[in-house]
């Protein structure tokens, strides 16, 4: 086991996605509690296809037009249109004629279409653009990594800062207006962080399958766990844990793809987790 | 001098006028029943009242208490039916309008939750999960986080809907204590018996005001017969 993982950390390109996927799967599982008892599970799929979108744009403006390729990343380009993305979708969820989840619907097909289009206009649709719909461990950067940590501080930090107020507006928004909590500001920096998340993890697990870290850890605690912070805290938890037994599972059989690996590891924990709380559940009865 | 005063008071959503023209006061130690039927303009009030919309005209005033250190029960939602929360969370989150940017709370914010669970006898619920309790007990810890965060004023959105008969009568006497400790009540209700037989005051909404008054004065005029005649005893 131990020359198995000093076999993984010998590849600095296994190192900067264990680092960036580690620190993207915590913050999408602490983001992902909310979001999804919220109802709000599906931004998180919406927000990907916008980032998928972006990222063949930039892909599409840098062979197209030479000055763009010295842009270091396209992230830096999709970065600030997914965060105004994420707003948007919050606030059409909230105040629209089209309701929650049919926005999030006509925003997310609408973006990937463009996206492929774009795509398929200028490189056709190559081994670049199923990347960016699947993932790939091999395109982390080192901006990829630098711009991981930074989120991971400000997610974290918001987290904890706000954990009291992150509670009160997600068991009860109303009431927490009533009382003084400015709900709106606080929902807004949800989604602006959950974009930034997004962004970051979308080049390991694929525009397709990132939604999985958002909204299975959650899913998976409130089998068995009664309280929030339990909730929260065992959702850091089996994310981080499905994360990294995904990532040597697919390294140790190359051929397994590690995005789709770490969501059927989420899938499995699920299970496990669900026929726990069935058992808990039954035995509490007399 | 009233806690309350509302003056010519009109709310409307999306600009279509749910209630207009209304004007009251809340007494300190009132129990005011806003009734009326579905419709009739009683929630937009609440918001206005609560500061969840702004009013199109007229205006409210408070003396003696800040907007937000109204204790307001809300009706329960779809998210909360299968919400993961302790009672302990859910009450301590009353506390939040006294905490401001503190990250945590407070010892005494603490012993306050503890005493608002005392006072309304579901101290043993304190560990327990806020989904695994029945409808009565729901509404209690939601009462408990109300008494958190106010120490004069509560405003309950139809606390009884939903409820079975033993636990609608509790709820009512529950309120009934709070309100003779020195509580001021404003209750929106459909029930116009337990208005007649617990409220001092009576508001009836109807897109417009309809009566405000005493409930004595209020058995005594035209609408009052009618909505008693229209739900016999």
């Amino acid at each position: 086991m131990i020359a198995f993982l000093r076999q993984v950390f010998a590849y600095p390109f296994m190192v900067r996605a264990l680092v960036v996927g580690g620190i993207v799967a915590l913050c999408a599982a602490l983001l992902g509690v909310t979001l999804v008892l919220k109802r709000y599970s599906m931004i998180g799929d919406g927000l990907s296809h916008v980032g998928f979108g972006t990222l063949s744009i930039a892909m599409a403006l840098q062979m197209v037009f030479p000055a763009f390729a010295n842009i270091h990343s396209p992230l830096l380009l999709s970065l600030p249109i997914v965060v105004v993305a994420a707003v948007l979708l919050l606030r059409l969820s909230a105040n629209s004629s089209i309701k929650g989840d049919a926005a999030i619907a006509i925003v997310s097909s609408s973006a990937l279409a463009i996206g492929i289009i774009a795509a398929s206009l200028t490189a056709g649709m190559n081994i670049d653009v199923m990347n960016f719909l699947f993932g790939s461990i091999l395109s982390i950067t080192g901006t990829d990594v630098v711009l991981s940590c930074l989120v991971a501080v400000l997610v974290l930090g918001l987290y904890i800062v706000f954990f009291n107020k992150i509670f009160a507006i997600t068991f009860d928004e109303n009431f927490a207006k009533a009382t003084g909590t400015n709900a709106g500001t606080y929902n807004t920096l949800l989604a602006v962080l959950t974009a930034l998340v997004i962004v970051v993890g979308m080049r390991i697990m694929g525009a397709m399958l990132i939604s999985c870290l958002i909204i299975f850890p959650a899913i998976t605690s409130m089998r068995i766990f009664k309280s929030f912070k339990a909730v929260v805290v065992c959702s850091a938890g089996v994310s981080l844990f499905c994360f990294f037994t995904g990532m040597l599972l697919s390294f140790g059989i190359p051929t397994l793809p590690s995005g789709a690996t770490i969501v059927v590891v989420n899938l499995a924990v699920f299970l496990v987790f669900s026929a726990m709380g069935l058992l808990l559940r039954h035995r509490a009865k007399p | 001098m009233p806690l309350i005063t509302c003056q010519n008071l009109t709310m409307a959503y999306d600009k279509r006028i749910a209630v207009q023209n209304v004007s009251f006061v809340v007494n300190p130690g009132d129990y005011l029943f806003v009734i009326g039927e579905n419709g009739a303009g009683k929630s937009t009030l609440m918001k206005g009242i609560l500061g969840l919309m702004k009013p199109v005209s007229g205006h409210i005033e408070y003396n003696g208490i800040a907007q937000k250190q109204i204790g307001y029960l809300p009706q329960q939602t779809m998210v909360q039916k299968d919400f993961p929360a302790s009672v302990q969370e859910v009450v301590l989150s009353g506390c939040l309008n006294s905490t401001g940017l503190l990250p945590f709370y407070t010892a005494g914010n603490k012993a306050q939750a503890a005493a608002a669970l005392a006072k309304l006898g579901i101290a043993s619920l304190q560990k327990r999960c806020y989904r695994d309790l029945s409808g009565g007990q729901q509404q209690r810890v939601l009462l408990a986080r109300a008494l958190c965060a106010t120490s004069k004023l509560l405003v309950l959105d139809e606390p009884v809907a939903g409820l079975d008969p033993i636990a609608t009568t509790e709820m009512y006497s529950i309120i009934q204590q709070l309100n003779q400790s020195g509580i001021t009540v404003l209750m929106i209700s459909h029930d116009i018996h337990s208005a007649v037989t617990y409220g001092n005051k009576i508001l009836q909404l109807s897109g417009h005001e309809v009566f405000f008054g005493s409930t004595a004065q209020y058995l005594q005029t035209q609408p009052g017969h009618r909505m008693m005649e229209g739900h016999p005893l």
